[in-house]
């Protein structure tokens, strides 16, 4: 069984990020940049389910310019067995339908029987593209993924999901599409010889063309402004004169 | 005070509304007989982007039974935007599964030819959105908190450190998801019937696509919990990692208990196994906006701050004076929390009747 795993190249999650004079995004040259964090727990549990004996390889995906191949370098690094780079001009409008679209594609030329994703990308929020490529494949799906486990005759997955009221468990049939959550398992770290082993292997380049997909939008982003700042607060020196501040200056109580 | 400005703030962009002829699909998420706050919010979004005068269907869907049918009383009563309750009824409808619920909204959506589906952003609105979204062929906007016109809507992006303006420039359905905090439910409004929507029933009949039956919800286990819901509570009191342990949280829940607020915790206190995930407040866990918020030996880290950024009140007790929560923070106390939290519990009026 082959397993598919979806990454993505953001700013790293500790950068306070800085928003551009002309309001048109938030500044990402001079940025550090990194594997969206859902995304490395997604390639984790990926090698996991291999090295259980229930995957025989784990290729890694990403889609954008040159840079995403580093991206699908750190997954190589972790152990994926290959890469596969759609790349594409301008990532500033490859919004989640059209990544589902590419994917799309690519699980019909690869077939795997479990594609991976992050539950969402730490710099535009969204929370979309598993829900939307299972969509578009026809497969079930399992967001929020706290917990996978493959059948024994790998012909089913059984997900534990985090949900607003608690954990809910569903099973789907393979294939299957899957977002991870943030406990799901925790990320290992590439060590140097395996960094220079995922050298050799291979990322293979394929555009949108080649795969039959034009990148359109139906979304536009007019601005990017700075949020309210709150104002600034006071420091107080002890537990009766915050329950005053609270009675007399908010009046919360 | 909060409906009549509400009312006044929209009227304007009603007119406007008119030449669009304009209609707003809505998921009424329910539980125990009644609607759930968020897709009150919902409601109230959708009338807020669209204008009052245009029709709001709200979408009640179940297996059936008393509940489904207490849901519905519920939802023709529950917002005075709400002009129709569309009622679905089919086995597969029963448990929250995304398969069915996205095909629903598919053939609800092309017999009612709506301008817009809205739902909450939770956890089902979130899983069931998208994909629907993608079978209709159009982008959703998720986590909306507000709303500029019909198609163009404020989101917060890079864990709320950043709000993007986006508009939709597509054909149509306009998705959307809203983030509750951001659009209260009116709640003098509620409950007073005052929109008399029409009871149509939908034939859920032909729910078929290749992804149905593929998926099987096997259960939900949840911490029964007396204390009000983390999204809807006027108070919310939060631990971290200073906390120490799962016992220490008790310090919390009596101060919680004290002052009838939920109690909630940072992804540190999760992770270290003192409280369940539900629990966990920020960029990826839940997005709170009380009246008073007490975050308690939370040192908070951009992803935290992101799920409480618009309370009205925050307050830190944290005895590192240089933690980030205090530059949020209107009233901070540097101070081991395992002094003030007693404190606190002894002389904290009390609010429980």
């Amino acid at each position: 069984m082959k397993v598919m795993v979806a990454v993505k190249r953001v700013v790293d999650y500790a950068v306070k990020v800085r928003i551009k004079a002309d309001k048109s995004g938030v500044e990402t040259s001079n940025t550090k940049m990194s594997m969206n964090p859902f995304c490395e727990i997604a390639v984790e549990e990926a090698l996991r389910i291999k090295e259980a004996g229930r995957a025989s390889e784990v290729v890694v995906v990403s889609m954008g310019g040159e840079q995403c191949v580093e991206t699908i370098r750190t997954g190589l690094a972790m152990g994926a067995d290959r890469g596969l780079h759609v790349i594409t001009q301008d990532s500033s409008s490859l919004f989640p339908l059209a990544v589902a679209k590419l994917l799309q594609a690519l699980v019909s030329s690869e077939q795997p029987r479990l594609l991976l994703l992050g539950k969402q990308a730490i710099d535009d929020d969204c929370n979309q593209t598993g829900q939307m490529v299972a969509g578009l494949l026809g497969w079930p799906q399992a967001t929020f993924a706290s917990k996978v486990s493959i059948s024994d005759d790998k012909e089913s997955v059984c997900v534990e999901r985090e949900v607003d009221g608690g954990i809910e468990t569903i099973q789907l049939q393979l294939p299957a599409v899957v977002t991870a959550d943030l406990r799901l398992n925790t990320p290992r770290y590439a060590t140097l010889p395996n960094i220079m082993k995922a050298k050799k292997k291979s990322i293979q380049r394929v555009t949108p063309e080649e795969l039959n997909v034009v990148i359109g939008s139906d979304l536009e982003v007019l601005e990017v402004t700075e949020p309210p700042k709150r104002k600034a607060g006071v420091m107080v020196a002890s537990v009766d004169e915050l329950l005053d501040k609270l009675k007399n200056e908010a009046r919360v109580f | 005070m909060a409906s009549s400005s509400w009312k006044w703030k929209w009227r304007p962009l009603s007119k406007l509304a008119r030449n669009f002829a304009s209609s707003a699909l809505v998921i009424a998420e329910h539980g125990g007989g009644s609607v759930k706050n968020g897709s009150i919010s919902a409601v109230a979004a959708a009338a807020a982007a669209l204008g009052d005068s245009s029709p709001v269907t709200l979408l009640v869907a179940g297996s059936g039974g008393a509940e489904l049918d207490a849901a519905i009383q519920h939802a023709s009563s529950a917002h005075p935007a709400v002009s129709q309750v569309l009622v679905a009824r089919s086995p597969l409808l029963g448990q929250p599964l995304a398969e069915p619920w996205a095909e629903l909204l598919v053939q609800a959506q092309k017999k009612g030819n709506y301008s817009h589906i809205f739902a909450a952003s939770s956890s089902f609105g979130k899983d069931v959105l998208p994909r629907a979204a993608a079978l209709l062929g159009v982008s959703p906007i998720t986590d909306v908190t507000r709303t500029i016109d019909q198609h163009t809507y404020i989101r917060p992006i890079y864990a709320g450190n950043a709000m993007a303006t986006v508009r939709f420039k597509g054909s149509g359905p306009c998705i959307v998801s809203i983030r509750a905090t951001s659009f209260p439910a009116v709640p003098g409004l509620a409950l007073t019937g005052v929109g008399h929507p029409s009871i149509v029933d939908f034939d859920a009949s032909s729910l078929s696509s290749g992804a149905i039956g593929k998926s099987k919800w096997i259960g939900l286990s949840s911490q029964q919990t007396e204390r009000p819901e983390l999204g809807a509570a006027k108070i919310v009191i939060s631990g971290g990692r200073g906390l120490k342990s799962a016992e220490n949280f008790e310090l919390l829940e009596k101060l919680a208990d004290k002052l009838g607020a939920a109690v909630g915790a940072s992804r540190a206190a999760v992770d270290a196994g003192f409280v369940p995930n539900d629990m966990q407040i920020g960029q990826t866990g839940k997005i709170v906006a009380p009246e008073l918020y007490i975050a308690v030996g939370i040192s908070g880290a951009i992803q935290h701050l992101a799920g409480i950024k618009d309370s009205k009140v925050i307050v830190a007790i944290n005895k590192d004076r240089d933690a980030p929560i205090f530059q949020v923070a209107d009233y901070g106390l540097a101070m081991d929390l395992f002094e003030a939290l007693p404190e606190l519990v002894a002389k904290v009026p009390s609010k429980r009747l």
